[in-house]
């Protein structure tokens, strides 16, 4: 289970940093989004493992705790689940704009030979 | 501050209550206590007065140049009124301290203090910031913008007030470099004039840099005396002399010192400093900033002096600085030129009376700062007065002015007389003191003979240039060829060289009886018990300071008439040493620090291309990441089983995301198919984790993202790849190290992955939320809790952050311009535009038809999906939903009727104000935040209450749902401005084509 989600996120960063060093930037964009899986995958796993339930608890108390997943990591992922979408929009589109201003969308925002 | 104004009031309160004290126990000079105590609290007064004058005339209109010069002379006036009534108190002795606590723990207060010399100084600053008010009135132009001028002016009186009442070396250091800065604005406040620039940040990089130095100084010192106050700094020389660091601070503070007061090697940027209006030149540099050095210097005497170090340093220094301004002055062409460096001459000799080591020369140095103070500000103002009315300030071009203005020529050259050293006027007095101090130390102390020849040449050149300055101006036949007819300037503008010419005059004659009680006070304050007993006399009888000065008087003439005929050959600068320009090495250097040696360094450090930055970062952490992991050995205990399945969903994941990154370049709509498995596969490990609020957003969220992406692809021109274009050896090399690099960096997050899963967690706060989630937040989805209630001010901020990106995408695309290749239509919508003209349909109808059983059942469906999310969001509390998740729903709703209807036609239907859903969202979330305010609780407490409605039973009406309500609003107007800005490009598209 733990090496399963841990190669998960390994070829979901690795993925994300190969096209994130590429030169166009629909590439970064795409990147970007498959990084970001990665990264709330890890911080959901950064907390307890153990708990089989979802953190919605029982009003009489009767289940034990530890039993529940950690709601705190999922409260953060949730809200940088929404906050990746507005911050992928914002890219996409300083992406349309600078390739309608530079001709090019290449990340540097011109062409070169090296 | 509130803090700091809490205590300051609270030492208010304490000093009031020790009066009433003292009051109650009857002491006689009650009195006279209560006036002292009532001044202490006048010493922030001082100083902020001229700063709300600084900040009150920066907003008066740009015309209003009398209402400035009234409004600026009435502030200095009102400092001088304070400083004068400071007399009786210091002229007994006291210091008057105010302190108020701020960052005790580090020995910062903010402390004021005035003792004697500080007292003369505030009395300089602000007597001849009262005279330099009124003749700037005159001086500026109605065209200049005077409310920058006068609050720049006002700026650095309350900067130079806090260099000499500080009672912190810290706070020193800070209004120092504050004086620093207000100089270079008004150095260069006629900004078009790039003299003006180039002089204003020649003296900035100098002063600064100085400043710079001072402040280490400082802190060497604070650290051998455990205390930066300096009351406890003045106490403990004979500690800092002991201590080995004292070369070291010695030597830093006089960097601070030397390029502050124009000192050899660093004197050339006073010169350069000319291009400031003539009242600044008057004030700033030549009566009161430049002081500040010696201030320093005299002020840390105590302190710092007596060494041999100290003796050589400075009186060296000091000496070069004396002889090497006076020479140059001598050859200047520029009337201001000419009084730069007799003022760095001048300084010059201040510094050489303080490095004397001895206390009767620091009561000479000391008297020098306050003669020439005087004079120097009074001859400025002349130069400035011949500069306005002649339209010239060049000696060859000016003669004969005291035909012209009779009354300003005899003023100036009495106060050139008192600059020269002529007997009856002020500065004899305090030369003489400081040819008998050589001579003095000579003969008791075996300081090198050549002092006092030295000092009597300086004492010559000084006879010379004064001669040249008045003869070549004021004598001679009236020259023709002037820009300007000059005539006497206006009344006023005469006033002030009037005041200080009598100044000089008065003090020349009677020292005794004007300047002798002040003289006294000023010394105490430097030296304290240390003070000499001086008499200040005209005559003190036949001895060698006087045949020294008449020396110096018959050199000095004899030196004019030996150079005139180089002097009227017009050539601007000394003979020999023309070449030799401060200024010129200055700039020499700046070019090879900020050109020869930063640029090749930046190119070999630096880059401009963003992927070798990344490259950059990503090897140093994948190198740290590996580093930290290799020195531990985490105890391992995998807790969960291997399951198939979840093998099986990320074998499918795993293919999604490499083929996603294989495909991105040249197949981006495949790209994003296989971008959508991997999220999906991220959605169902959430299930999996126990996520089911994560499972949700992430799912919604994948909806949108695809919809957008498709909306950009629009205008992003495709990609081919060229069949001909091969990848060179150097391409296959880049890629092969990107893929090693990437290789590299997923495995270390994997590793990290793994390490972190398999380690035992360490008990967190996330208990406390599974604890309290019900008992205090009243929901029972935790998740939901812990968004809206426990962390609401985040989610806050969240929704925030979502609004403004929301408006900056909005804003971006409003002036959007399209690549040239994506402006025309797609390749469809032409093809069945043809057909329809080629069979005569109406526009648009193949595309309608299309889309009609879509339409149809998305029209359907929005009814449903809007309950769905009203569903979630009101169950959101207690089960997998909320605010985020809701708006997500609805949005979508909305976004499927603009896909199938097109925007024109939802648009027809239905107004969706996307701005206007943002506003209402934050303004929800910000009131049931401060509705919380009322009750007395702070932003954002939450209240539970279980409401119970017919048929649906307990309802939980809790705060945190209307707060939720902001999240939902905020989230559905984010997504659909996003979505509906960039969905209507191809309507504006369509319209820029049609046109």
């Amino acid at each position: 289970m733990e090496i399963v989600l841990a190669l998960a996120i390994g070829i979901l960063t690795g993925s994300g940093i190969w096209l994130l060093l590429r030169p166009r930037t629909f590439q970064v964009i795409v990147g970007l989004a498959l990084l970001s899986y990665a990264v709330n995958l890890f911080i959901v796993a950064s907390g307890r493992l153990g708990g089989a339930l979802a953190p919605v608890i029982d009003k009489a108390g009767e289940v034990p705790l530890d039993s529940y997943a950690d709601p705190l990591p999922q409260a953060l992922v949730l809200t940088a689940i929404v906050i990746s979408f507005a911050t992928t929009a914002l890219l996409l589109v300083v992406l349309l704009t600078a390739r309608g201003l530079s001709g090019t969308d290449h990340v540097d925002g011109r062409e070169h030979r090296r | 501050m509130p803090a700091g104004i809490g205590s300051a009031l609270v030492v208010e309160g304490l000093s009031a209550q020790r009066h009433q004290s003292r009051d109650a126990a009857g002491v006689s000079s009650g009195s006279v206590e209560l006036r002292n105590l009532d001044l202490t609290s006048l010493l922030p007064v001082l100083l902020s007065v001229p700063l709300a004058g600084a900040l009150l005339s920066a907003f008066l209109p740009a015309n209003a140049r009398n209402a400035e010069a009234w409004l600026a002379g009435g502030v200095a006036m009102i400092g001088l009124l304070i400083v004068v009534s400071f007399y009786p108190q210091i002229s007994a002795g006291t210091v008057v301290e105010f302190s108020v606590p701020w960052m005790t723990q580090f020995g910062l207060d903010f402390s004021l203090r005035m003792d004697g010399f500080a007292w003369m100084f505030a009395l300089l600053i602000t007597g001849i910031g009262v005279l330099v008010v009124i003749y700037a009135r005159y001086y500026m132009s109605p065209e200049d913008p005077v409310p920058r001028f006068f609050s720049f002016l006002l700026a650095f009186m309350t900067s130079m007030l806090g260099v000499v009442l500080s009672g912190n070396l810290i706070q020193i250091v800070f209004f120092w470099e504050l004086t620093s800065l207000f100089s270079f604005l008004l150095i260069g406040y006629w900004h078009h004039n790039a003299a003006a620039r180039e002089g204003a940040r020649t003296s900035l990089l100098v002063t600064g840099g100085g400043g710079l130095c001072l402040l280490g100084g400082v802190l060497i010192l604070g650290h051998i005396v455990g205390s930066y106050e300096l009351s406890a700094v003045l106490a403990a020389g004979d500690q800092i002399r002991a201590h080995p660091y004292y070369l070291a601070a010695l030597i830093l503070v006089l960097m601070g010192v030397f390029t502050k007061s124009a000192q050899f090697p660093f004197h050339f940027w006073l010169p350069h400093a000319m291009a400031a209006p003539t009242p600044v030149s008057s004030y700033l540099h030549s009566a009161t900033m430049v002081k500040a050095g010696v201030f320093l210097l005299a002020r840390l005497w105590p302190a710092l002096a007596g060494t041999e170090a100290w003796f050589w340093l400075v009186t060296m220094t000091g000496l070069c600085t004396l002889l090497i301004g006076a020479w140059i002055a001598i050859f200047q062409q520029d009337v201001k030129g000419l009084l730069a460096y007799s003022t760095i001459s001048h300084l010059g000799l201040i510094t050489l009376l303080l490095g004397l080591n001895s206390p009767m020369a620091a009561v000479a140095g000391v008297f020098h700062i306050m003669n020439h103070a005087t004079f120097k500000a009074s001859l400025f103002m002349g130069a400035g007065i011949i500069d306005h009315e002649s339209g010239t300030r060049d000696i060859r071009l000016l003669r004969g002015m005291r035909h012209l203005m009779p009354v300003t020529a005899l003023l100036v050259m009495v106060a050139s007389a008192a600059m020269a050293g002529v007997p009856l006027l002020n500065g004899f007095l305090s030369k003489e003191m400081f040819f008998a101090e050589t001579v003095h130390m000579t003969e008791a102390f075996n300081a090198p003979v050549w002092l006092p020849l030295a000092a009597t040449v300086g004492g010559a050149f000084s006879v010379a240039y004064s001669l040249r300055f008045v003869h070549g101006v004021f004598f001679g036949t009236p020259a023709t060829d002037l820009p300007r007819q000059p005539h006497e300037p206006p009344r006023w503008m005469r006033f002030p060289i009037e005041f200080l010419v009598l100044v000089c005059l008065l003090v020349g004659i009677l020292p005794a009886l004007t300047v002798g009680p002040l003289l006294d006070v000023a010394a105490h304050g430097v030296l304290g018990e240390a003070t000499p007993e001086f008499s200040l006399a005209v005559w003190h009888g036949f001895n060698r300071a006087l045949l020294m000065s008449v020396i110096a008087l018959i050199g000095g003439v004899a030196l004019y008439m030996l150079l005139r005929n180089y002097l009227d050959s017009g050539i601007d600068g000394p003979p020999l040493t023309r070449s030799l320009q401060g200024k010129r090495f200055f700039d020499q250097f700046l070019v090879l620090l900020s050109w020869r040696v930063a640029r090749p360094l930046s190119e070999w450090l630096g880059t401009r291309y963003l992927q070798s930055q990344l490259r950059a970062a990503l090897i140093f952490t994948v190198v740290l990441v590996l580093m930290v992991l290799a020195g531990r050995a985490p105890a391992l205990q995998p807790v969960g089983d291997f399951d198939y399945r979840f093998a099986l969903l990320w074998l499918v994941g795993g293919i999604g995301a490499v083929a996603c990154a294989w495909q991105a370049k040249y197949h981006r709509l495949a790209a994003l198919a296989l971008l959508g498995v991997a999220g999906l596969c991220t959605c169902l490990t959430f299930v999996w984790l126990a996520a089911p609020d994560l499972a949700l957003t992430q799912l919604l969220v994948e909806i949108v993202t695809t919809v957008l992406i498709l909306l950009g692809l629009r205008w992003l021109p495709k990609r081919i790849a060229s069949p001909d274009e091969r990848a060179t050896w150097r391409d296959r090399l880049r890629r092969g190290r990107d893929l090693l690099l990437a290789l590299a960096s997923g495995g270390a997050m994997a590793l990290i992955a793994w390490v972190m899963m398999t380690t035992a967690a360490p008990e967190a706060i996330s208990s406390f939320f599974l604890k309290n989630a019900y008992s205090q937040g009243g929901g029972t989805n935790v998740v939901n809790v812990i968004l809206v209630d426990f962390r609401g001010f985040d989610t806050f901020g969240e929704i925030t952050v979502l609004g403004i990106v929301a408006l900056t995408v909005y804003a971006l695309l409003r002036r959007f311009r399209p690549a040239p290749e994506s402006r025309e239509q797609p390749r469809l919508q032409r093809l069945q535009a043809a057909e329809e003209r080629e069979c005569g349909l109406p526009s648009g109808i193949m595309h309608d038809a299309n889309m009609t059983i879509a339409s149809v059942t998305t029209g359907l469906l929005f009814p449903i999906i809007g309950a769905v999310a009203l569903y979630l969001f009101l169950r959101g509390h207690n089960l997998p939903g909320g605010g985020f998740v809701a708006g997500l729903t609805l949005s979508i709703a909305f976004v499927l009727q603009y896909m199938t209807h097109g925007a024109r036609w939802v648009e027809a239907q239905m107004r969706v104000n996307a701005t206007l859903w943002i506003t209402a969202g934050l303004f929800t979330a910000l009131l049931t935040g401060m509705g919380a305010w009322l009750l007395g609780y702070p932003f954002l407490t939450s209240h539970t209450r279980y409401v119970a409605v017919p048929l649906l039973g307990d309802i939980p009406l809790a705060t945190a749902l209307f707060f939720d309500l902001g999240v939902f609003l905020a989230v559905v107007g984010t997504t659909l401005l996003i979505l509906i800005a960039l969905a209507h490009q191809s309507l504006r598209a369509r319209h820029s084509t049609e046109d």
